[in-house]
């Protein structure tokens, strides 16, 4: 009950903020943006060399971008509080009643709707690029990407908490971002890899998540990547945000 | 106002951090002891100082009290809840206010009162209602709807203890309140402390200003390596160097009233210097009336008269055998 009524207040305040603010939220599309329209329409080509999964070439290449938004986005949504740890404003609500679950979940879930506009921008300027859309698969997809900000967004909050600074926190979310992003297949399907480097990429969470919501834009509901990647999110999510929620408390001792 | 009581209560209260092995030895990180057994007391309705040089230990102690930070060892009770066991029930009763603020530069001030009221679980309305009244008592009202980055330095301090009361607790911790601050500010904002000790607050605050020690607190204990080294008023802490010293300017009948005043029970000394007759005292404000009027009724006449009474900083000399001015710079 209290963390509820926290959680939105925490939520409704970060939210406010972020768009009285909204470079970080416009600097996070333009990204995606670019490569939608600079980096898509080589696909179209490589689309038809064997090994290419099924699917238009924009069917396979948006979900990589959506996910390569997702984690980009959370990934960084540290700084954010770096900058109110450096304002005193996390210290001044430690020493509050608010539950520390709040703390974390209200931001996070900011994040996630954040990500959530975002994604359904790209989705709609990819339509004239020649992507095709299905209702159901879409759905299930944002709810994935979702799942990715509630899996990241905590940890990279931790993070922040833990190392207090940007300066700190830029490099060590780079060295974690990077190899998550390059061993999902979010550019050039992981179907056109070596063996071994198909072997590494199995490990990555991401990989799932791409092939999975490459399924669903495809309405390939049958493919078991659907249900193993939500799965695999759901459990990573409920690990992170009790973690984070620790980490919060932590912060206070 | 509540009768006297107990509000902030330690025992052998200790902290130690780890400390940064930078050597590249293999060796174990030596440990830091930032508070090294403090015992303290603070009376309810009262401003409390806790002065100290930087790196003395006042932040430490400060944000184990306001359970930000837990003890190595000891124990302390604030507002009646112990800070380890009972971390809930203390956060309900005080407010703190950081060094670094509180207030985010892109939140209105009215923003921040609010949300501090409501997750005290203020309703709505209620806690619209306090910010108002909050705002008015600080004369924010004018830049209630401003972001915070625009305040000046003085509005900013004012807002961050306005965000500190909104639950109207008990007990005030203020870390530093006028560091940095010009001295309109600083005058300002030890009028606003007083006002919440007229308010029945208890306000226990750190400083490094010898002169914010003395004109503000009620009572306040010197820290230094972590350990309190004096406490008591600023002028019980003063009394206890070496008392008032009055100077008396005569005219070349400098051996007449040193034997005059010497026999006088009040005085504990006197002596002749540089043709200044130097008395020292324990309370001069007292001594200086009683030795006009002893010179007077034996036909001499003092050219001049001069008190000069022990700063703190003379105590904290006497405690540490540092100067507080020095450390501090």
């Amino acid at each position: 009950m209290r963390t509820t009524h926290d959680t939105w207040l925490i939520f409704e305040r970060s939210l406010v903020l972020s768009l009285r603010n909204p470079v970080w939220v416009i600097m996070g599309i333009i990204q995606p943006v670019l490569y939608l329209l600079l980096f898509g329409p080589l696909l179209t080509n490589i689309a038809r060399m064997p090994g290419f999964p099924p699917g238009g070439a924009f069917n396979v290449f948006v979900p990589g971008i959506l996910v390569m938004t997702a984690l980009f986005g959370a990934a960084f949504v540290g700084f954010g509080l770096c900058d109110e740890m450096r304002e005193g404003v996390v210290e001044r609500m430690l020493v509050t009643p608010t539950s520390r679950t709040a703390m974390l979940l209200g931001r996070s879930l900011r994040d996630i709707a954040l990500l959530l506009a975002q994604a359904l921008i790209l989705i709609g300027l990819a339509i004239p690029f020649g992507l095709e859309l299905n209702g159901g698969g879409i759905l299930v997809s944002l709810a994935m990407l979702a799942l990715i900000g509630l899996v990241m967004s905590p940890v990279s909050y931790m993070l922040a908490l833990v190392l207090q600074t940007e300066d700190a926190l830029a490099p060590t979310v780079n060295g974690m971002a990077l190899p998550l992003l390059l061993l999902s297949g979010v550019m050039l399907p992981m179907s056109l890899a070596p063996d071994w480097l198909q072997t590494l990429s199995k490990l990555n969470p991401l990989y799932h998540a791409v092939a999975a919501i490459r399924s669903l834009f495809n309405a390939n509901y049958g493919d078991s990547e659907i249900v193993f990647g939500v799965a695999l999110l759901s459990v990573l999510a409920v690990v992170a945000v009790s973690l984070g929620a620790r980490t919060f408390s932590r912060a206070a001792a | 106002m509540k009768a006297s009581a107990t509000i902030i209560e330690t025992s052998a209260l200790r902290r130690t951090f780890k400390g940064k092995n930078k050597g590249r030895g293999r060796g174990p990180s030596p440990e830091v002891e930032a508070v090294a057994g403090v015992d303290l007391r603070v009376e309810a309705g009262e401003i409390f100082g806790f002065l100290g040089p930087n790196g003395a230990g006042k932040t430490t102690t400060l944000r184990i009290l306001s359970t930000l930070l837990a003890p190595t060892s000891g124990t302390a009770r604030v507002a009646g809840f112990d800070v380890a066991r009972q971390p809930g029930e203390v956060r309900r009763r005080i407010g703190y206010v950081a060094q670094s603020g509180g207030s985010y530069r892109e939140s209105t001030g009215r923003e921040e009162l609010v949300i501090q009221g409501r997750l005290f679980g203020m309703g709505k309305a209620e806690s619209a209602r306090r910010a108002e009244e909050i705002l008015a008592a600080l004369d924010l009202t004018e830049a209630a709807d401003r972001t915070c980055g625009t305040y000046s330095g003085g509005m900013r301090r004012r807002l961050n203890i306005g965000i500190g009361m909104v639950h109207q607790p008990e007990l005030l911790f203020l870390d530093e309140p006028t560091t940095g601050l010009d001295p309109q500010a600083r005058a300002r904002m030890w009028d606003e402390i007083r006002k919440l000790r007229e308010s029945g607050t208890t306000v226990f605050l750190t400083t490094h200003y010898l002169e914010e020690a003395d004109a503000l607190c009620d009572r306040l204990a010197i820290i230094d390596h972590g350990r309190i080294v004096a406490e008591g008023s600023p002028g019980e802490l003063k009394r206890q160097i070496a008392g008032d010293v009055v100077t008396v300017g005569v005219n070349g009948q400098g051996d007449k009233v040193v034997k005059l005043l010497q026999a006088q029970p009040f005085v504990r000394e006197a002596c002749l210097e540089d043709g200044l007759v130097r008395l020292y005292v324990d309370r001069g404000e007292e001594a200086v009336p009683n030795v006009l009027r002893l010179l007077d009724r034996n036909g001499l006449a003092p050219s001049t008269m001069n008190l000069h009474r022990p700063s703190l900083d003379d105590v904290f000399l006497k405690k540490t055998g540092r100067s507080l001015r020095e450390s501090a710079a």
